[in-house]
């Protein structure tokens, strides 16, 4: 039975007024909501005053350096090159196999730069470690072969701090309640379906998660997927399409902007975390419609991140929802950094700010995080309009409708969707402990003593202390004080390595 | 006239000045007698021609005759207005575009390895991509185990940062070794692996042949990398063979423009929406014949086709070097989750700074990437499975052959076969009907089958509906004969 059938049969008013209402809920707005109300223009106020953020800029003398040294990298690399050309030197880099007289593979920069710029550094990257990504973790070191082009291990293994992992909350180990889970998961599923969640890969354990994730984040609904990145770039195309705009953040995830890019909707960008922009951006795009289409947009997506990976930034959502309820754009909020480590409660950023979850219509997350797990999901609200119309469609029923990950990919795996359950239960304290509290609370600096007691010393997880004492040692360091990453600026490329 | 040409003097017509001077003077005195024209003509002319002069000047530069579209500044009022009257669409469509029974499955219970477990009753597994069997392999399970114990579930970063483990640098070593290749890649999801690969080398600008059968994965990589795509007709060599003249001619036309355009060819190995073979040696010789590189998404045929089951490169004995990138899905053959691509180190190298799906996605989780090693071990240790595997494929289709109102398309080697409608019915849902309820049958007695899955309004080109069956090792003889029955009785019931 389609619900246009019995739309039909419905008086024309109560057919508008139903048609209204499901509109204005489905997107989070209504016209009574729309306008602030006093107190909450002067909450808005008090919160522009208290949200510190830094963003120091480099002082000249790392700024000259940085320069001279990229100048210093470009210069000698070019005589290396017109020695290698003149044949005085070889090349170690490794041939194309047969394909002389064929169009050059990389394009001509950007193979410069991977030649002489990534490689000679390549080993300060990927490196390897033989151990869980815990607090402490077993680097394997390796010696540099042929300038770069390869990497040996020495099979010396060095036990250091690890400050690189996203391990939040500490879900990294090896033993626990979480491990034993998995364990029994593998025994009694497997490891993979082999089958897309639309074929036969559904399990009971993806049903269950889904309902403790859509618990967790507040929301009445979530799906689950196997793949953070794929959570984002395979489902923003389901819900935008060429008619709508999407407006994102500077410095979005590769993820948002490889779905947004999907999508094939329109794309506007605001500068990063920058409130003024975004209003100015959604402004002239309500007023002025589609340039190309000479229509209104479909809908406006706006796309943030809670907590910025590589800028250690926090958004500032309670001004983005005024925003967005005053434009009656729609909010898709990626908590990848933010979910399980920043709040009171572990809850994310709306948690933190105390912003109602009814207020961001779509909430997509990972696991790969704070659970020390993998993949993702994505909660939104759903709409229940049993009582107007028959079937009751939903955002996640859409999403699980036609999402790509869910029709082509395979499923999430048993033991990793074992984990995610285990180590959410004991965040949320349903596993009959106070072991969520404990971690939570250990990523607040006033808690010093229980930090000590805690076996879970990740030198992220107390990343208060660890941001005041990096900045009294004189480093720069940007973004919010409440979010779990320090990103700590060293400017010239030669001290990476 | 020698005595001139010897000493030019100015103003002669052997002189450089000569030109230059004679119309500066002829310019001269033309303008001079222009003006003594206008002493002689009547006053009454000249005013005349005065007034047209300025009429001509105000018209040029009077505002009224700009043709310059003005801008509309809009009044605050007039903004707030606007703001107010816009009626965003719903988020999602008004009505589901999607079959509503795909956001309902049918739950597994236990493992779904030889049999699923649906509904309380054990069915024979006719729909997963478990090839090999390798679900519920204890010796795999074993492994994963033992690494869950070493390692924890994730890894908590992208092989950046300290998301590198040593399993996965075995892996890779290990997958680089059993394809016979320099190098592979690890990737942390199936679906991502060659939807990453493609844009890490086609940029806008640059060319793509591709099959028109090909999966989601590659269309999706396709649209990523934003580089022209001619589509060929599936499996047709001619076709291709026009497209590539075609786009020689243009290169002719314009070399220095085709000197900076990359040509790629992407193909599977096996289809997943056809199942069938695509023609290697041909694909080949036209590389070769074009300068094109070909790219080749062996999910389906890793661990099934060739002897020891290297797939399409050993199925027709072309060396695997010459094929430029193999990407594998490591979530059919393999049973595990994830996705690798493997070929020269020159060309997969490069993945490690521009793939997607590698530098920004957290690392596979280490005990995922235990059981593929494993697996590998397997595979290296029975070769004589991909022989079954492959015996049992054509016993299927021999099966399969000749069932009432259906048609069994699919090569014969191929664990992929489709079941098609023999005619067609009026529309797409129509046909679904017919093959969803021989599936329901099927299922009520014991054989669990799938239609295969597809999102209708987002495929390029959406593939007949079809009823996707899928052998794997485990099934015996016996039972691939019963499912075969159970699906010939079934498709009795349906047509008959």
């Amino acid at each position: 039975m389609t619900p246009s059938k019995d739309k039909s049969k419905m008086p024309v008013r109560s057919r508008l007024t139903s048609r209204r209402s499901q509109k204005s809920r489905k997107n989070g707005f209504s016209s009574e909501k729309n306008q602030l109300s006093a107190l909450q223009e002067e909450k808005l106020k008090e919160f522009r005053e208290s949200f510190v953020e830094e963003f120091q800029d480099a002082p000249l003398y790392a700024a000259v350096m940085s320069y001279l040294f990229y100048f210093y990298m470009a210069f000698f690399a070019c005589i290396k090159d017109l020695m290698i050309r003149l044949g005085v030197r070889k090349s170690k880099r490794p041939k194309e196999y047969k394909n002389e007289g064929f169009v050059p593979l990389y394009p001509e920069f950007e193979d410069f730069y991977f030649r002489h710029i990534y490689i000679p550094y390549s080993w300060a990257f990927n490196k390897p470690i033989s151990s869980t990504a815990g607090p402490i973790i077993q680097l394997m070191e390796r010696e540099v072969v042929d300038g770069g082009w390869q990497h040996r291990l020495t099979g010396v293994k060095t036990r250091m701090i690890n400050t690189g992992s996203y391990n939040y909350l500490g879900f990294a180990e090896n033993v626990g309640p979480c491990v034993e889970a998995a364990e029994e998961a593998v025994k009694k599923h497997g490891l993979a379906c082999c089958s897309s969640r639309h074929e036969f890969g559904s399990l009971a354990l993806h049903n269950e998660l889904e309902t403790l994730v859509a618990r967790f984040v507040g929301k009445p609904a979530a799906m689950v997927f196997g793949m953070g990145f794929s959570t984002n770039s395979t489902n923003i195309p389901t819900l935008v399409g060429k008619k709508d705009l999407i407006i994102s953040d500077a410095l979005n995830h590769s993820s948002l902007v490889t779905g947004a890019r999907l999508s094939g909707a329109t794309i506007r960008v605001f500068k990063h975390n920058d409130m003024k922009s975004l209003e100015s951006v959604l402004r002239e795009s309500v007023v002025k419609g589609n340039p190309r289409r000479h229509r209104p947009w479909g809908k406006i997506l706006i796309i943030v991140e809670g907590v910025y990976s590589m800028e250690g930034s926090v958004l500032r959502l309670p001004e983005v929802v005024a925003l967005k309820k005053k434009y009656k754009a729609l909010l898709y909020l990626d908590e990848a950094h933010s979910i399980g480590a920043v709040g009171p409660n572990g809850r994310g950023v709306t948690d933190y700010f105390g912003v109602d979850p009814a207020d961001v219509d779509i909430m997509m997350g990972t696991f790969t995080k704070s659970f020390g797990a993998a993949g993702g999901y994505i909660a939104a609200t759903q709409v229940n309009i049993n009582t107007l119309i028959e079937y009751s469609w939903e955002i996640i029923d859409h999403i699980r409708g036609s999402s790509h990950s869910a029709a082509y990919a395979s499923s999430m795996s048993p033991p990793v969707a074992v984990q995610v359950i285990s180590s959410m239960k004991i965040i949320m304290g349903e596993d009959g402990t106070d072991e969520g509290k404990r971690r939570l609370k250990a990523l607040d600096e006033n808690n010093r003593e229980d930090i000590l007691k805690t076996r879970f010393l990740s030198a992220i997880i107390y990343f208060r202390y660890f941001r005041r004492r990096v900045k009294e040692m004189g480093y720069v360091v940007f973004g919010h004080n409440a979010s779990p990453i320090i990103p700590l600026v060293i400017f010239a490329p030669g001290n990476t390595a | 006239m020698a005595g001139v040409e010897h000493c030019p003097t100015e103003g002669s017509p052997g002189s450089p000045y000569y030109f230059q001077l004679s119309y500066f003077t002829i310019y001269l005195t033309k303008g001079i007698e222009i003006l003594e024209y206008y002493t002689k003509v009547p006053f009454y002319h000249v005013l005349f021609e005065a007034v047209l002069v300025i009429w001509i000047y105000r018209l040029i530069t009077s505002k009224t005759f700009r043709f310059r579209e003005q801008k509309i500044e809009l009044t605050e009022k007039e903004e707030e207005e606007l703001i107010e009257e816009w009626q965003p669409e719903p988020l999602v469509p008004a009505t589901p575009t999607y079959d509503l029974d795909v956001i309902t499955p049918k739950v597994v219970e236990g493992k779904p390895g030889h049999t699923l477990k649906i509904d309380d009753m054990e069915c024979l597994n006719f729909a997963t991509f478990n090839f090999l069997g390798f679900v519920g392999n204890d010796k795999i399970e074993d492994t994963a185990i033992k690494s869950l114990h070493r390692y924890g579930v994730g890894s908590c970063g992208p092989r950046g940062f300290y998301g590198t483990i040593d399993v996965h640098l075995e892996l890779e070593e290990r997958l680089a070794k059993y394809t016979r290749t320099e190098e592979a890649i690890l990737y942390s999801y199936g679906f991502s692996t060659i939807a990453s690969a493609i844009p890490a080398y086609s940029k806008r600008g640059d060319v793509v042949f591709c099959d028109k059968g090909v999966s989601f994965a590659i269309q999706k990589g396709l649209v990523a990398s934003r580089s022209r795509v001619m589509w060929f007709e599936h499996n047709d060599m001619e076709d291709l063979e026009r497209l590539l003249l075609e786009q020689k001619e243009k290169d002719e036309k314009n070399p220095k423009k085709a000197s900076v355009t990359r040509r790629f060819l992407i193909v599977e190995g096996i289809y997943v929406n056809y199942g069938d073979i695509a023609p290697l040696p041909k694909l080949m010789e036209l590389k070769y014949k074009y300068k094109v590189r070909i790219f080749i998404d062996e999910s389906a045929s890793f661990g099934v086709l060739g002897h020891t089951g290297r797939g399409l490169t050993e199925h027709f004995n072309v060396p695997i070097k010459e094929v430029d990138l193999v990407s594998v899905s490591m979530e059919n053959s393999l049973a595990t989750i994830g996705g690798f691509c493997c070929g020269t180190t020159f060309v997969v190298d490069h993945q490690r700074i521009s793939g997607a799906g590698y530098c920004f996605s957290a690392s596979l989780p280490p005990m995922l990437a235990s059981a593929a090693i494993e697996a590998l071990n397997i595979m290296e240790q029975k070769p004589d499975m991909f022989d079954d595997l492959r015996e049992k494929a054509k016993l299927l289709h021999a099966e399969l052959d000749g069932l009432q109102g259906l048609v069994c398309e699919g090569s014969e080697e191929s664990p992929i076969k489709h079941l098609r409608l023999l005619e067609q019915l009026e529309t797409i849902d129509d046909e679904e009907d017919k093959l969803k309820e021989i599936v329901a049958i099927a299922l009520r007695n014991g054989v669990a089958l799938t239609i295969a899955r597809y999102l209708k309004d987002d495929e390029k080109f959406l593939p007949p509906p079809s009823i996707r069956v899928t052998v794997n090792v485990q099934l015996t003889k016996e039972e691939i004969k019963r499912g075969a029955q159970v699906i010939r009785q079934a498709a009795e019931q349906v047509f008959g």
